[in-house]
């Protein structure tokens, strides 16, 4: 029963999604985290999403990996912070606020869509179990 | 008589069978409106429900995999070209194109989405009446 898909492919786009908003308040909490366990400032992480077949003709979602964002980290002038190099300027993350916020409405929007496409799932499936009532 | 039944019921039936893929297709093009390089896929649904009441058997012409080094019909890249049931999966024209290569159209998509399950819908109905139709004609009230 090909309805019965529906739950699995919305359910791998609900999970991707909520990978990705996790991503971001990672990212947003980090915004200004001079340094890490790796003594370096922190860096943004993205996710990177892929259709997977699943059976039946459908495609799901997954994350296929959480990279870090290759972009230079933001050079600020500040003498007294602690981890200032001997030029007077600290390393700070890389973590574009902007973006973040783009991406966290794309991801909530996304996650929505995609409990709204179960719930006509699960409408439509319970219309043909009363068939013939 | 189930003969007749079976073909009484079977329009409906394979109707609702194919609206019930094209659902599950839509639904999947929903799920990967953010994933790269997707591309949405559809069913043209009046030739397939003309393809699915011209077979009379399931399906004739179906290669099983009985090994593992057998290859698959799909199209390099793991994406297939049909559905199981072997109707053609096509892809769909984008209005305007996506940086990302993405040609998921949300308005196109959830447009369809409704459009076919309020289809899914009314052919539950029709099998109802079908059904209310038969049961008057056993009764004989």
């Amino acid at each position: 029963m090909s309805l019965f898909n529906i739950f699995n492919v919305s359910g791998s786009a609900m999970s991707a999604q909520a990978q990705r908003l996790n991503a971001v308040a990672s990212n947003l909490a980090n915004a200004d985290s001079a340094t890490s366990a790796t003594g370096e400032a922190y860096r943004a992480k993205q996710v990177v999403f892929e259709a997977v077949p699943v059976e039946g003709g459908a495609t799901g979602v997954k994350v296929r990996e959480v990279i870090e964002d290759p972009a230079p980290l933001k050079m600020v002038y500040d003498p007294k912070h602690p981890m200032a190099d001997d030029k007077g300027y600290v390393a700070m993350p890389n973590v574009n606020v902007v973006d973040e916020m783009v991406n966290m409405l794309s991801a909530s929007r996304s996650y929505q869509t995609n409990v709204d496409t179960m719930n006509a799932a699960k409408t439509l499936l319970q219309k043909t179990l009363t068939l013939g009532q | 008589m189930i003969g007749k039944l079976d073909d009484y019921m079977r329009f409906n039936e394979a109707a609702l069978s194919l609206r019930s893929q094209r659902q599950e297709l839509i639904a999947s093009n929903i799920a990967n409106a953010d994933t790269p390089n997707f591309k949405a896929r559809d069913i043209d649904f009046a030739s397939a429900l003309a393809g699915a009441l011209g077979r009379t058997s399931p399906l004739a012409a179906v290669l099983s995999n009985t090994s593992p080094a057998h290859l698959g019909g799909a199209a390099p890249g793991g994406s297939p070209t049909t559905l199981p049931d072997g109707t053609a999966l096509l892809y769909r024209t984008p209005a305007q194109g996506a940086a990302d290569g993405n040609t998921v159209d949300m308005d196109v998509e959830r447009n369809q989405f409704t459009d076919n399950a309020l289809r899914y819908e009314v052919g539950i109905t029709l099998i109802n009446a079908q059904i209310r139709g038969m049961m008057t004609a056993i009764q004989g009230q």
